[in-house]
């Protein structure tokens, strides 16, 4: 590795690092960071591979209100950088990366934590106007976050390449071949992640629907998003439209409520007629 | 009210200033806390507004201060509570008549009905097809992987920011009614019910349990207890487990711990045989 590599190594990093807190280029996402790293090191197909893998055992995982996912970008970064530069598989990748997507997880924590510091400091300087202050604490408090993935990066890049690689080769097949076969099952937490965050019982039977379909039919992806949004509109349009007859049918006997519901309709029919 | 009218001239945020906050917009969580949130980011994104609104002085410091209070969205789509928010500072610099809490009011009375929207669309549908699918073609090697997922995820964010924004700053506080009368309980529904379809086919599709335990031998042909299982219903178990999971993340068990002990089971399963 020359000294353009490192750096450019270290810059990943802290784009990702700011990508898992901003959570909006999703540089962050396994399928972006692990090929970034794999591009720098002139071996982008084992990142793209690697960034596959783990992105498929990372689908679903995502930051929902306070609730911190476990953080992809160290597990990326470092498990890409390992492999290539090790010359060892993608299930090494694998076992690399989950004690990192926890660690990952700890450290942002911490620096989330550590930010309500400068946010304090934010106060004092929105009381006497100084937004530009304000700014600045915004920014420290994402570099902050850059740092998170650099640091850690910066230190493996320092590790002997001969070591590490005497540690990962050492591990035994049946850890690493275990690994893998979890990669392939441990998808189902960030699906169970997504279910929980839309958990309306009477929308629960699409699931149902998705899963039956998915397992008789030969559909791919875009065919079922397509299917699932026209299910929606079905969806919408008989459960209002039944809404409102029932309402005009039965105004007498109807609440209040159900009245103020029924007007609500209206305006989205007209809204929908546009 | 006569010196308003008569001394003052009317003050209107610019096309650039628009820009400018779009721009400081794709930073919101960069200052992310567990006290407040995204408390700072949301003052940072008004910054532009504020400057052009309130000339330096009490006013100023106020308008600030009100917008580093707790606040907390989905990412992208603070976009129209950025637009509403913005239009209504205006009319309070102007004419005074929209008072702090009225703002306050909005943005809390905001956050929660498009964080519903957005979680399901976004997080729940938009992303993880967008990276199954373009996980499965990086699983190949190909660059197209990648590019597809980030190519078309990032289209539809920006467009979704850029256009959001201008639509709530030229509705202003209208579009609270947009949101009361329904629209935005269908648009919950009708995103929950794609992201539930979708997430119900991944289950079955793209995930990988395999038990190769061989069941049956007849006539030399062996039968493995997955082929049985998937003659009966192919992903029954990725079903089976994913309700699990999902009942278990419900109790409050850390999901990290779930990952932690799948990875053990997968370890346990090569070790003995029972998984493959």
């Amino acid at each position: 590795m020359n000294i353009i590599q490192i750096i450019l190594i270290l810059l990943v990093a802290g784009i990702a690092g700011m990508g898992s807190v901003l959570d909006e280029a999703q540089t962050h996402r396994p399928l972006v960071a692990c090929t970034l790293i794999g591009l720098i090191l002139g071996d982008v197909k084992t990142g793209i591979i690697l960034g596959g893998t783990l992105e498929m055992m990372a689908l679903g995982w995502m930051n929902v209100g306070l609730a911190m996912a476990p953080d992809t970008a160290l597990a990326s970064v470092i498990s890409t950088l390992l492999v290539i530069n090790t010359h060892t598989s993608i299930g090494e990748g694998i076992a690399i990366a989950v004690p990192l997507a926890a660690a990952g997880q700890a450290l942002t924590i911490f620096v989330r934590t550590i930010v309500v510091f400068f946010v304090h400091k934010g106060d004092d300087f929105a009381q006497k106007g100084n937004y530009r202050a304000i700014e600045w604490m915004h920014v420290i408090a994402l570099g902050l976050q850059a740092l998170r993935v650099m640091i850690p990066t910066g230190i493996v890049l320092a590790l002997s390449t001969s070591a590490v690689e005497g540690v990962l080769k050492s591990i035994p097949t049946v850890i690493t071949g275990g690994l893998q076969i979890g990669g392939g099952i441990i998808v189902v937490v960030g699906y169970a992640m997504v279910i929980n965050m839309m958990d309306v019982p009477e929308l629960k039977p699409f699931f149902y629907l998705g899963f039956l379909f998915a397992a008789f039919t030969k559909f791919n992806l875009v065919g079922f998003g397509g299917l699932g949004l026209i299910l929606a509109l079905l969806y919408l349009q008989l459960e209002y439209s039944g809404k409102n007859n029932n309402s005009q049918a039965a105004v007498a006997s109807a609440g209040s409520s159900q009245q103020s519901n029924s007007s609500a309709d209206d305006d989205l029919d007209d809204d929908l007629d546009d | 009210m006569q010196t308003i009218q008569t001394g003052q001239k009317k003050v209107a945020l610019t096309n650039k200033d628009l820009n400018s906050m779009f721009f400081r917009s794709l930073f919101l969580l960069g200052s992310f806390n567990f006290e407040r949130a995204q408390n700072m980011g949301f003052c940072f994104v008004m910054i532009p507004a504020i400057k052009r609104l309130y000339k330096p002085g009490k006013e100023r410091n106020e308008a600030l201060a009100r917008h580093m209070e707790w606040f907390n969205t989905h990412p992208w789509l603070t976009a129209p509570i950025f637009g509403v928010t913005a239009a209504m500072e205006e009319e309070k610099a102007n004419t005074g008549k929209v008072d702090e809490t009225a703002i306050a009011a909005m943005k809390i009375g905001l956050m929660g009905p498009l964080a519903g929207v957005g979680d399901p669309l976004f997080w729940g549908t938009s992303r993880p097809v967008l990276a199954a699918l373009g996980a499965g073609i990086a699983m190949t090697g190909s660059i197209i992987g990648p590019l597809l997922f980030f190519v078309l995820i990032n289209a539809i964010r920006l467009t979704c920011k850029w256009y959001f924004l201008r639509y709530g700053y030229t509705k202003g506080s209208e579009i609270i009614q947009d949101m009361a009368g329904g629209r935005i309980k269908k648009l919950t529904e009708g995103a929950s019910i794609v992201g539930l379809f979708v997430m119900g086919a991944l289950v079955s599709k793209w995930t990988t349990i395999n038990i190769p335990i061989v069941a049956t031998k007849i006539n030399g042909k062996t039968q493995t207890v997955q082929d049985i299982l998937d003659s009966v219903m192919p992903g029954m178990l990725a079903l089976i487990l994913t309700l699990f999971v999902s009942w278990l993340l419900k109790k409050g068990v850390n999901p990290l711990l779930i990952i932690f002990a799948i990875f053990g089971l997968g370890i346990l399963g090569k070790w003995l045989g029972f998984l493959g």
